[in-house]
């Protein structure tokens, strides 16, 4: 249930050629339409006596989310507000439901007024002006509920809100205690202690790899770019970006870990299908890098290994610091175009900082939270969780959830960035081929790609 | 009684000879575009107007930053110069070569086997051999997918517990093989039923001719049923040609499996898939359509062609 928050391509719904090309033409239809508000000038505040008003007007919103029982978090919201009625859909999870999305958008009809949007995707939707900006509905006083970078995801360039925070992934290492203990190896602090324990384990039982650095997810590659402090993409105006993807700090990590895949001492699996989830369970995989939401995925996903794993945080790059990268988390956004921006303004405000709403999510969903008071709740943090032996992990993410870089920026087409990836770094790890060579590739393919759409790439 | 009962009848229906003759006024002409009117209303609307607004798509470009701008022809000149695309369309070139030939010939001695009259239980064999036809091809993909498994699927279990190295169906070696294994799986059934509809056509006195003349079994089959199935055969030929070059649910589902392999632009329908919702190029995806109906309206045309020839000959 955590792959929500996952955003490698994942296409689950079968189309046929047919229906792929019917749906093409479908999606080019009323090409013309769509709203053109949303520029860079604010939109006037809207009064707490029109709040009030639209609030206790009977209205029905459609809200688009993938996040299991949501239903749950709604009910209170429309507790609070009889008057508006909120239906649930779930229009598929990542890839799927942002292709509905957009179609639904370019037909300019049959769009949800409320949307599960994750952090990396809120730059490509903002640029279609697919998203209101919240600012007039009193989102920024919201700011400082939220952990900082978690609220600089959902900050456009121009200062508006896209979004409010729903949850996050902020990075660590899930580590198996036994295996560890077997071969004499210690909890690494630096990626270079990490690299000599995987060659040690390699040379020890080459069937056991230290980690496994998945083929297909560009999700984590980003979290390690983030954590070494990578800025791969940056949007100093609108119409221009500057794309970073193979500078010095990201052939390091290309490097690092293309030499580490192709001395076999990490495999390259692709993750979230049967084989991974197996060789999880077989112990495969001594060490899982990975999100804050992690860890009770895991307790799901492989029981046969209950009470054999730790966390820890993920090595450094220079020992004594201590950062880290960020993977998944979700927001909730309102669809330009809406009929009722309020009271969908409100529902992401609601059910994203309501204290019973949050706590609700963080522990029936298990989304790892984005409001600082959740994260100093003592009955959250210090929750000791048998499946690792009994380590209160939460209070290690809360922690490294404060080390995250605030300044990370995705870029406005991420769909094509991922599957350029998988098509470039992703198979120089599933080949064994030069990482860092590969960087390049992916380097030339998003320039190009960029320009071709019409930006200023590097001015 | 009779004679009243027909006698009250007739009086009863006097507007009858009226809407006779009304109906004899409106022309045959008319009366056939009343009834080929459902088909056409669906046909333009479903397929034609689709159909002239893609083309009409595939003259623009459309831009994340500076909107739409008419392109003239240069998505098309883009398209054929386009590496991914071209080794796309070599690629399902190839499956094509070497699929549909094993799979017709395969649904053509099955059909042989059913008509000839001499197996036992021909309807269950005939309902086994069609049966993958039905499964719908995700689940088909699924399934397939866990059988090629390289830890978990049947084959690497059997390879390992034979101290053999799994079978690499997944691999970029591989993987075309075992996406024409997929197909030739799912579709020799209907080819088949095809074939076998166009035997039981086939006029007895032929065979009962044969008969007499002293053709056995497989002389009957040679010289009788493989001549008489040359139209059946050419339509499932001109169906595999549109089948293989518009390749797409399988590898599409396979590629979760195997990401690396298959690619965005492994085959040509894949790759317009990609275009139009990954990269939001529907213009380009729009052209690259285009381009792909043309190469199967001419690959289509030259099967036609070269048959054809050869059956004059």
């Amino acid at each position: 249930m955590f792959i929500t928050r996952l955003f490698n391509i994942r296409r689950r719904t079968a189309v046929g050629t047919a229906l792929a090309l019917a749906a093409l033409a479908l999606a080019a239809c009323g090409g013309g339409g769509g709203s053109s508000s949303g520029t860079a000038s604010q939109a006037p505040a809207v009064s707490q006596a029109d709040i009030d008003k639209a609030m206790s007007t009977p209205t029905e919103l459609t809200f688009w989310t993938w996040v299991p029982n949501i239903q749950k978090e709604v009910d209170l919201f429309q507790k609070k507000y009889p008057a508006i009625k909120v239906k649930v859909v779930n229009a598929g999870q990542g890839t799927p439901q942002y292709t509905k999305l957009r179609t639904a958008l370019k037909a300019g009809t049959g769009f949800p007024d409320a949307v599960q949007i994750e952090f990396q995707y809120i730059p490509t939707f903002a640029l279609t002006k697919s998203l209101m900006d919240l600012r007039p509905y009193g989102a920024e006083a919201l700011k400082d509920k939220f952990v900082p970078w978690t609220w600089q995801q959902v900050v456009g360039s121009g200062g508006q809100v896209w979004a409010v925070p729903q949850d996050s992934g902020p990075m660590g290492m899930l580590y198996r205690k036994d295996i560890f203990d077997k071969y004499g190896i210690g909890v690494p602090k630096t990626w270079e202690e990490f690299a000599a324990a995987a060659r040690k384990l390699h040379a020890a039982d080459p069937k056991v790899s230290m980690t496994n650095l998945a083929q297909s997810q560009a999700g984590v590659w980003f979290g390690m770019l983030w954590q070494a402090g990578v800025k791969p993409f940056e949007s100093p105006t609108a119409d221009s970006i500057k794309v970073d993807l193979n500078g010095a700090e990201s052939k390091k990590v290309a490097d690092y870990w293309g030499g580490l895949i192709k001395d076999g001492a990490v495999s390259a699996d692709a993750d979230f299908n049967d084989a991974w989830y197996q060789a999880l369970n077989r112990g495969s995989y001594a060490t899982w890098l990975t999100a804050a939401w992690g860890p009770v995925f895991l307790e799901g996903s492989a029981k046969a290994t209950s009470g054999k794993w730790r966390a820890a945080p993920l090595p450094q790059w220079e020992a004594g610091k201590n950062v880290s990268g960020n993977w998944g988390g979700s927001t909730t956004a309102v669809v330009q175009g809406t009929k009722n921006p309020i009271a969908a303004a409100k529902l992401a405000e609601f059910i994203n900082t309501d204290p019973e709403s949050t706590k609700m999510f963080a522990t029936q969903q298990f989304l790892f939270p984005v409001t600082k008071a959740l994260l100093a709740d003592t009955s959250f943090v210090d929750k000791p969780l048998p499946f690792y032996g009994g380590q209160p992990v939460n209070k290690l993410f809360a922690g490294i959830s404060d080390t995250v870089d605030t300044k990370f920026q995705w870029p406005p087409f991420l769909d094509q960035t991922v599957s350029d990836w998988n098509e470039t770094v992703g198979k120089s790890f599933a080949n064994k081929t030069d990482s860092s060579a590969a960087l390049d590739q992916w380097q030339d393919r998003i320039t190009k790609y960029a320009q071709n759409q019409g930006f200023k790439v590097n001015p | 009684m009779s004679v009243n009962t027909t006698e009250r009848l007739e009086a009863q229906a006097p507007g009858r000879g009226e809407v006779r003759r009304r109906w004899r006024g409106v022309s045959h002409a008319s009366t056939g575009y009343l009834f080929v009117a459902p088909f056409m209303l669906v046909f333009v609307a479903m397929l034609v107007l689709p159909l002239a607004y893609a083309a009409y798509l595939s003259l623009f470009q459309e831009r994340l930053i500076g909107g739409t701008v008419f392109a003239g022809l240069s998505n098309y000149t883009r398209a054929l110069t386009d590496p991914r695309l071209l080794h796309g369309v070599g690629r399902v070139a190839l499956f094509f070569v070497i699929q549909v030939p094993i799979m017709l010939v395969v649904a053509l001695l099955a059909a042989l086997a059913i008509d000839s009259g001499l197996l036992r239980m021909a309807k269950v064999f005939r309902l086994g051999i069609f049966l993958p036809y039905a499964v719908p091809s995700v689940v088909a993909a699924l399934m397939w997918g866990y059988l090629y498994g390289p830890d978990f699927g049947p084959f690497a279990q059997l390879a390992d517990s034979l101290g053999l190295a799994a079978p690499k169906f997944l691999t970029s070696g591989w993987m075309l093989g075992s996406l024409a294994n997929v197909v030739t799986w799912e579709f020799t059934g209907y080819n088949m039923i095809i074939l076998y509809a166009a035997l039981r056509a086939v006029p007895h006195d032929l065979y009962e001719a044969a008969a007499v003349d002293g053709a056995g079994a497989i002389r009957t089959a040679w010289s009788i049923k493989i001549p008489a199935l040359r139209p059946a055969l050419l339509v499932c030929l001109i169906f595999s040609v549109i089948g293989s070059f518009q390749l797409f649910s399988e590898p599409q589902l396979m590629q979760r499996l195997a990401p690396s392999v298959i690619d965005s632009g492994y085959t040509p329908n894949l790759y317009g898939y990609s275009l139009a919702f990954t990269g939001q190029e529907v213009n380009y995806a729009a052209a690259v359509s285009f381009l792909l109906g043309a190469v199967i309206v001419v690959a289509s045309y030259a099967v036609l062609f070269i048959t054809t020839r050869r059956s004059r000959s």
